[in-house]
């Protein structure tokens, strides 16, 4: 019993991340009807905003403190982080310290920006155009963002840890009755998944309850008749271009603790965000999540020894093999509508 | 000729006339101009622009013909790789049965997946060969351990049986040859101070490239080839004409799974050693982005697209900051720094920013590609002379010739 | 005994009962109209009748085999080939490719690979394409492509591309649906002439009443997804239960 909830938990980290990605490209594609290749780089982007700003509150000056010493005998110089400088000592190692958690309040604006010059300036010429030319111009779109932060940033993972408070781990399994030490838990993991369903719970409220979310969703049943009734959709699908940017790039921002940011890491969960899509259902936001979770945590039971003893190298693959039996025993997907995406 | 028309006959003689002078072609520099680096009149390279020319070919049987669009192929390409690596190990170190067993086992492999992947159409197949090729390339290196020796890669040794070829003394790997003639061996001519290399592999690669290309030429015309531009044009119209697609789909996924594993074959044959990374989604986008380059459904674009892209990567990543500053030295010092820094982006490692903007650059303004580009370029030299109508010059891609029969 | 059977078929979308117990004989080298308001049930029965649609009760036989639970392309082969509403035609390829396949596929329907043969090789099958194409008045148009074309000559190529299949029975969707009256007179004199010069039987579907009875040998009324009354178009005209399905008479509901 312990063992399962161990790995429930194992998976959920992950299936969060798959998610918000999946959130996201769903969004875009219901919305929009576009096929976004780039969404992956979306991720990664938000990613190295932790980077970004951990590197910018780290900016330091050097001053020579003439009572110390280096082992040359030189007098040693001491570096001081400017936010330590303005903001005091305490607040500002806080800062440093902070610097992930800080990083979404940065990444918002960013990623929105990111998101309307990536809808405004390439994908709006595509929306007439065939599915296979969006795959293409947004693939070639991702390869382009993934080079341009491989320049900026080398080619190797950047360690990015969260703050003090959240490293290590902690006994989950005691308060809920299990044996010490049976459930141990990274806390920055919980934290995870708290920030997901969150950021889940607030996309699908904004779209429930508001005025605005009432005419996207409306729009993403019929975009045309909407249209007809005299409201601007398209300046509300840049929004949620911009809305669907966000969240990827959040949920980036949060998971560099958990994976060194790298510039490759975006084409990695691009892929199995697809999977993830396309396993929940093509336009089904719900699906999306539901299907991003199970994923999560199918991966995490398939990676138990006992399991891996039965079938080898299942943890690898399983994700794939799930993906393919339901295409093909549900080709619309667990919570597909009917007529999206079939030719 | 063989067959063909005058136009598709005046292709095959192109490509054939290309690839036999590739080793001047791809020499174009002399030996003590200062650009001699940029020459890719080597083996290596000169075997890859074939054997990507056979893989891009192949995979416009698939996405030029019937419009599905693989995100998978790589996974034929290390398939054959791997099979073919086999072969040197097992039997012999001749080339020939080792790319009829990487033909062989890919088109296998393209059965079972395209068996499966058919059965949807659009995004949803293009994941679904992402999700196969992807599983091949975990399996390859997790489960499949014994077969492709994981992340080191299949490699020859000297104790492999090699059952046909029989036992020596020698105590250096043995070479791919074909009948005793080896792959890398390489006749040199010095020439208009220029040298220029005649490698066995290369022209080995050529005539099968040649060869491949004629089928496709075949594949194109024939009833095959229109009912496959048919499924892509309206599959319902083809549901309710009583032919199922699902067969016609599924032959032309094998058969360009098959060319595939004939250019992972080749790639095997030239160098014999096969890795996962071989099966990587990244190279099947890097088919995806040479066929789309060239032009997609023509039959001259994935040669193209091929060529340009392998000779340009090469060109490219040898083009340093110290090359720049050397071909902008005639500028003032401030702004010379700046050309080469700007320049220096999108050459050397800057090479996929540099692909990743043309491609983006090529399908938002030239879907049809480089063939298309081209296309467009004679209708601007033309105009003028004498304006054509429209029905009388039909485009010779996709029109077949006009019958002797007509009334 | 007619060469189509439709016996009390139903098909229910959702709380909608589309189509209720029809009842329908349509009988061998005949031309039979089905005909109602909009929302009769008529594209319903038709779908049902090609396979796209699987109905809920019932039976569809087609020269005594039933057509149910089989795929569109098995209904084909048996003998029923179906002109659509908006012309399908393959806007890729010329005119006179789009006519050249179903010739291939009429051979036998099955896959062939005819992979190394060049089209020229089969002059059999470029004839009767190019035959296909005169009887329908495109022959000049034969290298233009299918998207290029106006809508009447879409359909005329549509036309020729189902009979270029020598169907048993050809099932016309609203054939001139969206015409202008010129193109709709042609439509009907093609229509004449196929029925003159072939074997072939043909159900169609319209709103068009001219074009109905100048074409009909017998017609059937079709109202909230049950049939009415069938009869010969002279009996229909000014039937008094047509009339009242037509003018929306309010008595019954």
């Amino acid at each position: 019993m312990d063992a399962i909830l161990l790995q429930i938990l194992n998976g959920l980290d992950k299936g969060s991340a798959y998610a918000l990605i999946a959130l996201g490209l769903t969004l875009i594609f219901g919305t929009l009807g576009v096929v976004n290749f780039a969404h992956g780089a979306i991720f990664m982007i938000g990613a190295f905003c932790a980077v970004t700003l951990s590197r910018l509150l780290s900016l330091s000056f050097e001053t020579v403190d003439p009572t110390k010493t280096d082992f040359l005998g030189n007098p040693a110089t001491i570096k001081t982080p400017y936010v330590e400088a303005w903001f005091g000592p305490e607040f500002g190692s806080a800062m440093i310290d902070w610097a992930v958690p800080l990083a979404i309040i940065f990444s918002i604006p960013v990623m929105i920006a990111v998101g309307f010059i990536m809808e405004r300036g390439l994908i709006k010429h595509f929306y007439k155009r065939p599915h296979a030319d969006q795959i293409l111009v947004t693939f070639g779109l991702a390869i382009v963002l993934q080079e341009v932060i491989k320049y900026f940033y080398g080619a190797n993972p950047i360690s990015t840890p969260a703050p003090e408070v959240f490293k290590g781990s902690f006994d989950f399994g005691v308060m809920f009755g299990f044996d010490p030490n049976a459930i141990i838990y990274p806390y920055w993991r919980m934290v995870y998944f708290l920030f997901a369903a969150v950021v889940i719970g607030a996309v699908f409220s904004f779209l429930r309850f508001t005025t605005f979310g009432m005419v996207v969703r409306a729009g993403m049943a019929d975009r045309e008749t909407v249209g007809l009734l005299g409201i601007d959709i398209d300046r509300r699908f840049t929004i949620m271009f911009g809305l669907a940017a966000a969240v990827a790039g959040m949920a980036g921002v949060m998971y560099a603790p958990i994976l060194s940011p790298n510039y490759h890491m975006g084409m990695d969960f691009l892929v199995l965000s697809f999977v993830v899509v396309v396993v929940g259902g093509m336009g089904s936001l719900p699906g999306a999540v539901a299907a991003g979770f199970l994923l999560g945590i199918l991966e995490s039971f398939a990676s138990m020894n006992e399991v891996k003893s039965i079938l080898p190298g299942i943890d690898q693959i399983v994700i794939y093999v799930v993906a393919i039996i339901i295409l093909l025993t549900r080709p619309r997907g667990l919570m597909g509508k009917r007529g999206v995406m079939e030719e | 000729m063989l067959g063909l028309n005058k136009t598709d006959s005046k292709f095959l003689l192109i490509v054939i006339l290309l690839t036999l002078f590739t080793p001047f072609l791809m020499q174009p520099f002399a030996a003590d101009s200062g650009l001699d680096q940029f020459n890719g009149g080597y083996p290596d390279l000169m075997q890859k622009v074939a054997i990507f020319g056979i893989f891009a070919v192949g995979f416009n049987i698939l996405f030029g013909l019937t419009g599905y669009l693989s995100f998978g192929h790589a996974a034929f390409l290390g398939m054959g790789s791997y099979a073919a690596v086999w072969m040197f190990k097992l039997l012999t170190m001749n080339v020939i049965p080792a790319i009829l067993l990487s033909m062989i086992v890919s088109g296998l492999l393209a059965v079972i997946i395209g068996y499966i992947s058919l059965r949807r159409s659009g995004i949803y197949f293009s994941i679904l060969t992402l999700a196969f090729a992807q599983m091949c390339y975990k399996m390859a290196y997790s489960v499949l351990t014994p077969i492709t020796n994981g992340e080191t890669g299949l490699q020859l040794s000297l104790s492999d049986p090699r059952i046909l070829d029989g036992a020596t003394e020698s105590t250096s790997l043995p070479v791919t040859n074909i009948f005793g003639l080896a792959m890398n061996s390489s006749y040199k001519l010095e020439a208009l101070n220029r040298v220029f290399t005649f490698n066995v592999g290369f022209y080995f690669c050529a005539i099968i490239a040649s060869i491949a290309f004629y089928i496709a030429i075949r594949l194109f015309r024939s009833p095959f080839g229109m009912m496959l531009r048919a499924v892509k044009s309206n599959q319902q119209r083809m549901n309710y004409m009583g032919l199922n697609t699902k067969p016609y789909t599924l032959a032309a996924f094998v058969i360009s799974g098959m060319y595939a594993g004939l250019a992972g074959g080749l790639l095997a044959a030239m160098d014999p050693l096969a890795g996962a990374d071989r099966m990587l989604w990244t190279a099947s986008g890097e088919v995806v982005i040479m066929t789309i380059l060239g032009g997609a459904g023509t039959l001259m674009g994935p040669v193209l697209g091929a060529g340009v892209i392998k000779y340009l990567e090469n060109i490219f990543s040898k083009i340093n900051e110290s090359v720049l500053h050397s071909w902008f030295h005639w500028l003032p010092d401030g702004l010379e720094e700046v050309v080469v820094w700007v320049f220096a982006r999108f050459t050397g490692e800057g090479w996929h920013l540099t692909l990743g903007l043309t491609f983006m650059l090529v399908v938002t303004f030239l879907p049809g590609g480089l063939v298309e580009g081209i296309k467009r370029l004679k209708k601007l030299t033309k105009r003028g002379q004498k304006p054509k109508d429209k029905l009388d010059a039909p485009d010779p891609e996709h029109t077949p010739p006009p019958s002797k029969h007509v009334v | 005994m007619g060469i189509l059977e439709v016996k009390g078929v139903g098909k229910r979308f959702g709380g909608l009962q589309a189509l209720g117990d029809v009842n329908l004989s349509v009988q061998v080298n005949t031309v039979h109209a089905i005909i109602g308001p909009n929302g009769a049930g008529k594209s319903t029965l038709l779908n049902c009748l090609v396979g796209k649609l699987i109905p809920d009760t019932g039976s569809v036989t087609f020269d005594g085999k039933s057509v149910l639970g089989r795929k569109p392309h098995e209904i084909n082969q048996m003998g029923i080939s179906r002109v659509f509403q908006t012309p399908e035609i393959f806007g890729d390829l010329t005119v006179m490719e789009n006519v050249l396949i179903p010739c291939f596929a009429k051979r036998d329907g099955a896959f062939r690979m005819h992979a190394y043969e060049s089209i020229e090789q089969e002059p059999d099958i470029v004839n009767k394409a190019e035959q296909m194409l005169i009887d329908v008045n495109m022959i000049e148009k034969r290298h233009m492509t299918g998207s290029s074309l106006s809508r009447g000559d879409k359909r005329r190529l549509e036309m020729a591309m189902c009979l270029a299949q020598d169907p048993r029975l050809l099932l016309l969707d609203e054939p001139t649906a969206g015409m202008a009256r010129a193109d709709t007179n042609n439509t009907i004199d093609l229509l004449k002439q196929i029925k003159e010069e072939r074997d072939i039987t043909m159900a169609i579907i319209e709103h068009d009443m001219h074009v109905v009875f100048s074409l009909a040998d017998r017609i059937t009324v079709l109202a909230q997804g049950t049939p009415l009354v069938e009869d010969t178009p002279d009996n229909i005209k000014g039937h008094p239960k047509v009339k009242e399905a037509y003018l929306g008479e309010t008595q019954e509901v």
